[in-house]
């Protein structure tokens, strides 16, 4: 992959130059696809296959999306499936889990997911809860999706993570993806599922593009819900990840490989249902283990794989103890300099990941 | 010739309390009124049997003082704008300019002593509420001299009596719940709504029931008001605070007003109202314009001294904004500072379990 992508960056004349000679090897320039397309693409496509879709939150349709995620969508399926709400999170979301209840399937966007606290409750004990307190009989096929965790200076309440919340929650399944590929074949898994998904978008990833493989661009891509990838094999040291740092995660990658430390990464992209056996299969192979997340250290998801690695075989195969890297435990600061110090940068994994493996 | 004269008559009022009578001639020959009286626009009315007053009296004093600091809300907001796009401030930024006639009338209408909490368009509310411009800028560019230490940004500054500047708004459900306990236990409080035609880029005919907010409070009696006139404003914030004081309970207040900026710096604010709008609202209503061609025609004031004014003001600006850009970030050291207040200090964790904070209250 990391072949393709430096393919795709030379200029034509090169890339052309290389063409001629391979002669059978002539492989197309990779598609280019940014986060938010792809996002808008996976609504898109689920939008058309099932009448019942419908998308809802603030300034989604004649605005085209507070972060022009849903770009497009409303001039294409106007009001009746893209609906511009009042600013009334707690409002709105209720609404939505009604609709879903009487069989329709939204997707309800919160601007943030720090506006998603105004509505918590109809997110847990309106939609979570209601299969199981039902006896089965109520499904609440929902999305709510929207950016989360820390973007940039926008301070204490409009940085926070929500992973660990939503992902304690029975009856929730809660997905974070990173490249466009998961944010693709997740959102389009996400509509699919008849349960409540929340969908834990990043700000800051949506401008970035990725190799978009073919598989990807059918209209059928999908990503199972509770199944984690490995982007990068090794041998020395698990890292595991979640979203925008699972990029800084396979930076620190790079940069130990020169020093002959080959890091195994693994994108989670689902935060429940957790797939702990790809983690733990992991680190059997490479008995240490560093976890890496925006949010807050306590009670968060690296504190939940450290605990079920305890509680399975990979213990056994530990030759140190598994270190967390997090979000430092304050509210969001607003000067750059603080906020620099509050997320996990690169040099902060490298530092975990050499720690643990004691170098 | 003219411009002497002027200089020397505002010389003369302002030593106002040793005043002899032959510099009185002086002001009288040069017809400087020290107080005059304005017709104001009559607010609706919602459940109430009688409303603030139609007229309004304006002294000298007062409107220069209403003036400078309209002049240094909007200066220091096309300020913050500049440096938003030079990239010193980072993040949210909601700049109020076009709304200045309600954060300084809302002032002028309550005490010192009051309290008051807004919303994330604070800027404004943070200077008329004592903040001084140059920690309000250094807040907005995160420097250590700011009014939160450069920890809150934009949306989070506070001062004594205000308590913010919050990122958080909107939650419908929540103000219905205030209005009935509000209403219930006759709390003092005046809930005001500052109305500038959008929430964000959406209308309020397409996000409203009615756009009669001033009617929303059911139970609660309220004010409609013309948010452009700063007299009209603090009128009925008199009004409203005497009621409130007298003991009858809340009462809400809708204040018509208009922002020239998008929502935020990241709105562009065209594409859901159009150019020719905002240069009506410019032409026929802004705020400053009004008051000022209000005291001239009146001769309460001069041209030359409001332009006196605006060039103290601009000069203040600048002054803010080169402390703002030049004051140092806050130290690392305190990334841990202010969690919890009133305790013993404590450590706290970095990246990970090796870095770590001190944290003081």
């Amino acid at each position: 992959m990391a072949a393709a992508s430096g393919l795709v960056r030379r200029p034509l004349r090169q890339v052309s130059g290389l063409l001629r000679r391979r002669f059978h090897r002539t492989a197309p320039a990779a598609l280019q696809v940014t986060v938010r397309d792809a996002i808008n693409q996976g609504m898109d496509e689920e939008l058309e296959r099932d009448e019942k879709v419908f998308l809802l939150g603030e300034e989604v349709a004649q605005y085209d999306g507070a972060y022009k995620v849903s770009r497009g969508l409303w001039k294409k399926y106007g009001d009746k499936r893209i609906i511009d709400t009042p600013i009334s999170e707690m409002g709105f979301a209720g609404i939505a889990v009604g609709a879903a209840m009487a069989g329709l399937r939204p997707i309800c966007e919160f601007m943030t997911f720090n506006f998603s606290m105004q509505a918590i409750d109809q997110v847990i004990n309106s939609a979570a809860k209601t299969y199981y307190m039902s006896g089965g009989r109520q499904s609440v096929p929902i999305v709510f999706r929207g950016p989360n965790g820390a973007s940039a200076g926008v301070a204490a309440q409009h940085s926070q993570c929500f992973a660990a919340w939503y992902g304690h929650c029975p009856g929730l399944k809660v997905v974070s993806p990173w490249n466009s590929e998961d944010a693709k074949g997740l959102i389009k898994s996400a509509i699919r599922d008849n349960n409540p998904v929340v969908v834990l978008e990043n700000e800051l990833m949506y401008g970035v593009p990725f190799e978009f493989p073919d598989a990807a661009q059918s209209k059928d891509f999908l990503i199972p819900i509770g199944k984690a990838k490995i982007e990068r094999q090794g041998t020395h040291v698990t890292v595991v990840s979640h979203s925008r740092p699972v990029g800084h995660c396979l930076e620190a990658a790079t940069v130990l490989s020169k020093e002959g430390i080959e890091c195994e990464v693994i994108n989670m992209r689902t935060i429940r249902p957790m797939d702990i056996e790809t983690i733990e299969a992991s680190v059997v192979k490479t008995n240490h283990l560093v976890t890496v997340e925006g949010g807050w250290p306590q009670f968060g998801v690296g504190a939940e794989i450290c605990a079920k690695i305890m509680e399975g075989p990979a213990f056994n195969y530990l030759d140190a103890p598994a270190v967390r890297v997090t979000g430092a435990d304050v509210p969001m600061p607003y000067a750059k300099i603080l906020e620099d110090n509050s997320i996990p940068q690169v040099k902060d994994i490298i530092f975990a990941i050499k720690k643990t493996l004691n170098i | 010739m003219k411009k002497m004269l002027a200089a020397v008559v505002s010389r003369v009022l302002s030593g106002v309390a040793t005043q002899k009578p032959s510099s009185r001639v002086l002001v009288a020959s040069c017809n400087y009124s020290k107080q005059a009286t304005f017709e104001i626009k009559k607010c609706d009315l919602y459940n109430l049997e009688e409303g603030p007053p139609v007229t309004a009296e304006l002294t000298r004093e007062d409107g220069l003082k209403y003036y400078r600091l309209m002049q240094t809300v909007r200066r220091m907001e096309l300020k913050a704008d500049q440096l938003y796009k030079q990239k010193f401030i980072r993040g949210f930024c909601h700049l109020c300019d076009g709304q200045e006639a309600c954060c300084v009338g809302l002032e002028a209408g309550i005490r010192h002593t009051d309290h008051v909490i807004t919303s994330y368009r604070a800027h404004g509310i943070c200077v008329t509420r004592g903040i001084p411009v140059r920690a309000v800028l250094a807040e907005l560019t995160g420097r250590r001299g700011g009014c939160a230490k450069g920890k809150g940004g934009s949306m989070h500054m506070y001062a004594k009596n205000f308590y913010g500047g919050n990122g958080i708004v909107g939650a419908q459900g929540q103000l219905f719940e205030a209005y009935n306990m509000a209403a219930l236990w006759k709390l003092p409080c005046v809930f005001i709504c500052e109305n500038n035609r959008y929430g964000m880029g959406t209308a309020v005919e397409r996000a409203a029931a009615t756009p009669d907010y001033y009617k929303r409070g059911s139970f609660i009696p309220g004010l409609r008001v013309d948010g452009m006139d700063i007299l009209c404003v603090r009128e009925a914030t008199k009004f409203a605070a005497d009621y409130c004081r007298s003991g009858k309970g809340p009462i809400l207040m809708e204040l018509q007003t208009y922002r020239y900026h998008g929502h935020s710096m990241s709105d562009p604010g065209i594409s859901y109202r159009s150019r020719q709008e905002i240069q009506d609202v410019r032409s026929k209503s802004d705020p400053i314009m009004l008051l000022k061609d209000k005291m001239v025609n009146s001769k309460l004031a001069t041209v030359e001294e409001f332009k006196e004014i605006d060039g103290e003001v601009k000069k203040e600006i600048e002054d803010a904004a080169q402390f703002a850009i030049t004051d140092p970030e806050p130290p690392l050291e305190e990334l841990g500072h202010h969690i919890y207040s009133s305790s013993p200090p404590f450590e706290l964790r970095g990246a990970n379990q090796w870095i770590k904070f001190k944290s003081i209250s």
